[in-house]
């Protein structure tokens, strides 16, 4: 097994190192009801610097896939590592930032003290807490914000801060649940955009969990179409659009191929299933 | 409305007249013309309802002297009521005006939401005074307002002293290490799961305790001073703190969890960052349920042996010597020191949890 992967990494003449890899991942849920398969069979190789996306309807796992890389699931077959190690181990060295589909800000800390939260935790001294929140509170244009209070921002501008928060300890891997799921399609498309200025500022690995086509294909390098009940992977695309992307892009013809690629994915999934 | 709130007053005048004119009644007509006057120009404003509410102030005075003075005290009539009733009408008028008062300068807006609560309870004491004594009640079944204030400033010494036995050492005590050995066992119950189903059941055993049943027990056990009483209001008080702290320590969200373990965080760091702070306002219901049980605890406890000072062995004692008013002198000083507690408690709440849902409209 380990010589197999080790052989598909040297086989493949770009790759970069892998960031994540999953071999034939499957996870069971025991409920009351009988066993739920999440995950079956999962393949995915993640690379440095890549922007993937996990596309699918609700229930297809693409969330239980993320919080498996994250080590808030366990797996109950298959094989997979997060930055060369084991998922939990990847969880100890602090090699990942995970932003939840809601903020999850403490409401007893303001804005500063929520970003330096994980700095403490890790024992950054705390001089070095500050300026570096700072620096990445000024990345995600909140400056000026440090001494409020959670409930006091908008709810873009409190997603806003826990990716902030999420990149202060400068992880090799954002993971983002559906961050922008509960925003309005305005704000949402302005923070598209925004990440991924960021993610071209920071060369930081994203995996990115969605259930919007356009947003997929605007931000994706690469995007994996999902289908539920077990969750499978159906169709992994490659989205060779210039990485340089402003909204406009989502108007041109090359973007409506890729979307439309997309949506025929999804809907294979869904005969399959019915 | 207008003519409603005029209407009683001029009644009261009409009253007045019907009764044979005394030395007392020129001097209160001009009060009660000054609250006609101002009903009929209308007292919705606050400011124009605070001037309603002096002149009720200024008003009440008068039916006061009336009864000390009149001895009218036992044998009120009619014309009597009619003012008082008419002096209803106008406080209730004025209190309402005041407390629809609102001001966006906060320091303003927190002296009013102090003003109409102080001013309907010394509207309320005003009544009970009137009532006693205008009907002449005997004293041993509820004595005057006054007669209490009396007692309680010729027996302060004495006040002091069970204050400071009931109060100060078996209260304070208990309540410190009740409230902290629930919160300690929480915390244990919490980190040990067997706890959590062998302890939290014997515990809901001891908050069942009848505490007449236990206070003559602890009197046994530790003797006649207050370290007995401390044992009564430990026992008391540490189950709404387990049960609280329980409850609270399991309130913090999924989510935030999983934050905290995708940052690799051990149990005390989550313990203390995430899982204390949203207790907290848990912990501080428990610390506030406790500021009341304590105090009744002590009291109830001092009932079965005590030295011969404490609140509870004067309340005991002095009803049996028919003292009535000193009874009521030391429920009075309970009622002071059980709501000057609470509210310290409730000050340390929200200076602390300042950011739950429920305080930030304030801020």
């Amino acid at each position: 097994m380990a010589m197999q992967e080790q052989s598909t990494v040297e086989n493949d003449p770009k790759a970069g190192p892998l960031v994540v890899d999953v071999r034939d991942l499957s996870l069971t849920f025991k409920t009351s009801d009988g066993p739920v398969h999440a995950l079956s069979d999962v393949n995915l190789q993640i690379e440095e610097g890549d922007f993937v996306s996990f596309i699918g309807p609700s229930g297809c796992g693409k969330t239980t896939m993320l919080r498996v890389i994250a080590d808030l699931e366990q797996p109950t077959g298959g094989h997979i590592t997060v930055n060369g190690v084991s998922p939990s181990q990847a969880r100890m060295d602090r090699s990942y930032g995970y932003v939840f589909q809601a903020s999850a800000l403490y409401p007893w800390r303001n804005i500063l003290r929520n970003v330096t939260l994980p700095l403490e935790i890790m024992g950054v001294p705390a001089a070095e807490r500050r300026t570096r929140a700072r620096r990445y509170l000024a990345l995600v244009n909140l400056e000026g914000f440090e001494k409020k209070f959670p409930w006091q921002l908008s709810g873009g501008m409190q997603q806003r801060v826990s990716i902030a928060r999420a990149l202060c300890f400068e992880p090799a891997l954002l993971l983002m649940d559906e961050p922008f799921g509960a925003l309005d399609e305005i704000v949402r498309d302005h923070l598209n955009e925004q990440l991924l200025r960021l993610w071209e500022k920071t060369g930081k690995t994203v995996v990115f969990v969605t259930h919007s086509i356009p947003e997929a294909v605007f931000l994706s390098t690469k995007i994996i179409v999902m289908s539920p009940r077990p969750g499978r992977v159906i169709d992994v695309i490659d989205n060779d659009l210039p990485r340089r992307r402003t909204l406009d892009l989502r108007e041109t013809p090359e973007f409506l191929k890729v979307a439309h690629r997309v949506r025929q994915g999804l809907r294979a999934g869904h005969s399959y299933d019915d | 409305m207008l003519v409603a709130l005029a209407l009683p007053l001029s009644g009261g005048e009409a009253a007045v007249g019907w009764r044979d004119a005394a030395s007392v009644w020129p001097l209160m007509a001009p009060l009660v013309g000054v609250c006609a006057w101002l009903g009929w120009r209308g007292g919705v404003g606050a400011g124009q309802a605070g001037i309603l509410v002096l002149a009720v102030a200024v008003g009440t005075m008068g039916a006061l002297a009336l009864l000390n003075e009149q001895a009218v005290a036992g044998r009120a009539a009619s014309g009597f009521w009619l003012y008082i009733l008419a002096l209803w009408v106008a406080v209730w008028r004025g209190i309402d005006g005041i407390a629809r008062f609102r001001s966006l300068d906060v320091r303003a807006q927190r002296l009013v939401n102090l003003v109409v609560p102080a001013a309907f309870g010394l509207w309320l004491i005003f009544l009970w005074e009137v009532v006693t004594v205008g009907f002449g009640v005997p004293q041993v079944l509820l004595p005057a307002p006054s007669m209490v204030a009396d007692r309680f400033g010729g027996s302060l010494d004495i006040l002091w002293a069970d204050f400071r036995q009931t109060f100060l050492k078996a209260v304070i005590a208990g309540y410190v290490m009740g409230c902290g050995a629930g919160f300690v066992v929480a915390v244990l119950v919490d980190r040990v799961p067997f706890l959590q189903r062998g302890l939290l059941p014997l515990g809901n055993l001891v908050s069942a305790l009848p505490i007449v049943g236990v206070a003559p027990i602890m009197v046994m056990w530790f003797g006649f001073d207050w370290p007995s009483k401390a044992a009564v209001v430990v026992i008391m008080t540490f189950f709404p703190m387990l049960v609280n702290t329980v409850t609270g320590l399991a309130a913090a969200g999924a989510l935030e969890r999983d934050l905290m373990r995708s940052y690799g965080a051990g149990y005390w760091p989550t313990l203390v960052k995430l899982r204390l702070p949203a207790a907290l306002p848990f912990i501080f219901n428990a610390l506030k349920i406790n500021s009341t049980l304590a105090l009744i605890g002590a009291i109830v406890a001092e009932f079965f042996g005590t030295p011969i000072v404490g609140m509870g062995f004067r309340i005991s004692t002095e009803v049996g010597r028919l003292n009535v008013d000193m009874v009521w002198a030391e429920i009075a000083l309970a009622a002071l020191a059980g709501s000057t507690f609470y509210g310290l408690v409730a000050l340390g709440e929200r200076v602390t949890t300042f950011w739950h849902p429920s305080f930030r409209m304030q801020r």
